[in-house]
């Protein structure tokens, strides 16, 4: 039993069906990359799995852990040991960083039925993860992800991503609008928590990241569909030609 | 001529008004006339209905509805230990306590004021100085256009009297408590406040408005309505720096009816808050004039409703000076069936020139049943201005939701970090630190599953 399930994944929004029909497999230790062209449907299925209403799934389970994820919350899910680090990261003025986490983690510790962390244990705890990504301790008194440039804001997931230290990672594109330094901190990261405990399912257009964070596997996601499955050596391929020689492909197509 | 239900009211007041110029006949030296022409303007503008603009969307029928007796004399069995709620910070504030409008020395704390300040009880400065009032009081509100201006100033009897001297700066804050303590029937009062600040003068003010469900002695109906019809009239002269802070928390029975009148002369700095939570029916007149060149006043306010409540901010703005600022920020939290209202009003004179006037209008809707009306209104007739007003009426950002869910907080406790910190925006442009702190432990009470933001507080 994987991690993670999907089986025959079908998901509209309004009555547009974005992806028709997913399969997809990952074990934990494993890192999985998802690429593809723009509209593809990349996103949709990280937020499908984060648990964004706005979709609708029309067809198909996603088991995690055997259990039926798509009956879940989204904070039963983050619970249960799922992140997303989202493409936009969103700010919240007036919530500070510290207070958000804090309340995030010790949400999770709780599930869990271990002892929640007061500010003072928390602090140490935040010191010593926000090395992996180079960042100020300033930013916990911050609101959340407020005035923070694009390069921040994804260094800023990856540094919650530490902290909560889940089962299953979802980055969604944490690689888009970042130039090569900031990009190169945020693989650093990520391979840093790297574990036979846990997950990644890296979701990416450009090829660049995956110089970074080598994956085990890469899948191609093409309207909707995954239509090629292989190993890190697919990224190379789509470095060198691009989508549009999948985009006729047939479905289910392999290296 | 026939007399329609709304005149009955008046007649009413007018009624009462021969019984109260009679008690006060010989006590009033230069007030009597003011209060003549007050109580004319009080029959020649009868109470408003919805047609009037000013009043389009508050109803005022349940109120003038209701006939009120003047609200009991005496601190009716009010302790100092039913004051605790109400008070913040330490023994270090000035407290002028009154009880249903009157001052209650027993209750207040008064001792080791700063040499040449005056902080008391302003119908015993009638008394005592009454020159020292006259160039100021009712001088500057507009009861000419305004009924409960007109209403409070016929029948003002006692309130706050602040005067700081020239050059004086009271590092001390001053605390204005008003207990309304509701009777077997229906009670009014109207407090009237003046706080002159003179030339290069610096204080701090709050003004509280409670209601007491229950006093140590029980002496209180807390299901009875009661009206309270305060004005205040504030000036701040030149280089004076006053900070102020209105704090309403009338019971649910309670109807409160408040003007607020500030004059800055040249140079001079203001910020004024109004942090509205009681009350059934509630409205806030706040009338700022920019005389003198150069000043800087900030209208901040947040207003926190639920149930059937209504509050109505109406503000008013004119920029009669020089390179003026103003700005005006108020937001609202409406849940329940309640409904919000607020005007903005920015008159920007002739000669005012290099004015830079902004207002904010922000409402957060919690429930599909509330309801908030907002107004902008621009008079501008000069030509060098900066004059920029935004409203918005929305609901809880479904992505900031989704974000706190997604990294394990659940829904309710999501939804009340997410309000708690559209009201903190409000809460924290209050410079005292022990009110602000009062304020947040306040709105934390009030939101629903309020007790998970306990340690934010």
């Amino acid at each position: 039993m994987g991690l993670l399930e999907i089986h025959n994944l079908h998901v509209r929004v309004a009555d547009h069906e974005i992806l028709k029909g997913i399969d997809l497999t990952v074990d934990s230790g494993q890192v999985h990359s998802i690429m593809g062209p723009n509209g593809s449907g990349k996103s949709t299925l990280a937020q499908v799995l984060a648990g964004r209403e706005t979709f609708a799934v029309t067809e198909g389970e996603v088991l995690y852990d055997g259990r039926n994820l798509l009956e879940l919350d989204p904070e039963v899910r983050a619970c249960e040991g799922l992140f997303m680090a989202f493409q936009y990261p969103v700010e919240i003025p007036g919530v500070t960083t510290s207070y958000f986490l804090k309340s995030a983690l010790n949400s999770l510790r709780k599930y869990r039925g271990r002892p929640e962390l007061d500010a003072m244990d928390f602090l140490k705890l935040a010191r010593e993860k926000l090395k992996l990504v180079d960042m100020d301790e300033r930013l916990l008194n911050r609101s959340i992800n407020e005035g923070f440039s694009g390069g921040e804001k994804k260094r800023n997931e990856i540094f919650q991503l530490a902290v909560l230290e889940p089962r299953l990672a979802i980055l969604d594109e944490t690689d888009s609008g970042l130039d090569i330094d900031a990009l190169k901190i945020v693989a650093r990261g990520v391979n840093q928590m790297r574990s036979p405990q846990r997950a990644f399912l890296v979701i990416t257009h450009y090829q660049r990241l995956l110089n970074y964070i080598v994956p085990d596997f890469v899948h191609v996601m093409v309207d909707g569909r995954l239509v090629l499955s292989g190993g890190k050596e697919i990224a190379l391929e789509l470095e060198e030609k691009g989508y549009s020689w999948l985009e006729k492909e047939p479905a289910g197509a392999t290296a | 001529m026939t007399t329609t239900t709304l005149d009955k009211p008046v007649e009413r007041y007018l009624a009462a008004f021969e019984t109260f110029e009679r008690q006060r006949r010989g006590r009033d030296a230069f007030l009597a006339p003011i209060r003549k022409a007050a109580v004319a303007r009080l029959a020649g503008l009868g109470f408003p209905t919805t047609r009037h603009e000013d009043w389009r969307f508050t109803n005022i029928a349940p109120l003038t509805r209701m006939q009120f007796a003047p609200a009991n004399p005496g601190t009716q069995g009010v302790r100092v230990r039913d004051l605790t709620p109400y008070l913040f910070g330490d023994a270090g504030i000035l407290r002028l306590v009154f009880v249903n409008g009157r001052f209650a020395a027993e209750l207040s704390e008064l001792h080791d004021v700063p040499a040449g300040l005056a902080v008391g009880s302003l119908a015993e400065a009638l008394e005592k100085s009454p020159q020292v009032l006259e160039p100021h009081l009712a001088r500057y509100v507009t009861y000419q256009d305004s009924v409960f201006a007109a209403l409070n100033t016929a029948f003002l009897e006692d309130g706050a009297y602040v005067h700081v001297p020239r050059g004086r700066i009271v590092e001390r804050p001053i605390h204005l408590l008003f207990v309304s303590t509701a009777a077997e029937q229906p009670t009014v009062s109207h407090p009237r406040n003046l706080i002159v600040a003179e030339e290069g003068s610096q204080v701090t003010l709050v003004e509280s408005y409670v209601g007491l469900g229950q006093t140590t002695r029980g002496t209180a109906a807390p299901g009875c309505a009661y009206f309270t019809n305060p004005v205040t009239e504030l000036i701040a002269g030149a280089g004076a720096v006053v900070d102020h802070c209105k704090v309403q928390r009338e019971l649910e029975s309670a109807f409160h009816f408040a003007t607020l009148r500030v004059h800055t002369l040249r140079s001079a700095t203001l910020a004024s808050h109004s942090i509205a939570l009681g009350g059934a029916l509630v409205r806030n007149d706040v009338h700022a004039v920019l005389e003198g060149e150069g000043c800087d006043v900030d209208l901040n306010g947040l207003f926190v409703t639920a149930g059937s409540q209504h509050v109505d901010n109406f503000l008013r703005v004119e920029h009669v000076g020089v390179n003026c600022n103003s700005r005006e920020f108020y937001k609202g939290i409406l849940d329940g069936r309640s409904h919000g209202v607020f005007t903005g009003r920015i008159k920007v004179h002739k000669g005012a020139q290099k004015t830079d006037a902004k207002q904010t209008n922000r409402n957060l809707l919690l429930s599909a049943e509330a309801q908030v009306d907002t107004k902008p209104q621009l008079e501008i007739f000069a030509d060098d201005v900066k004059c920029t007003h935004g409203a918005t009426i929305g609901q809880l950002d479904a992505d900031a939701l989704f974000y706190l869910r997604v990294r394990g907080i659940n829904l309710a406790a999501a939804r009340s970090l997410l309000i708690y910190a559209f009201a903190g925006e409000s809460m924290d442009q209050v410079k005292l630190l022990p009110l602000r702190t009062r304020l947040h432990e306040l709105v934390v009470e009030r939101l629903p599953q309020g007790e998970l933001l306990r340690e934010l507080v």
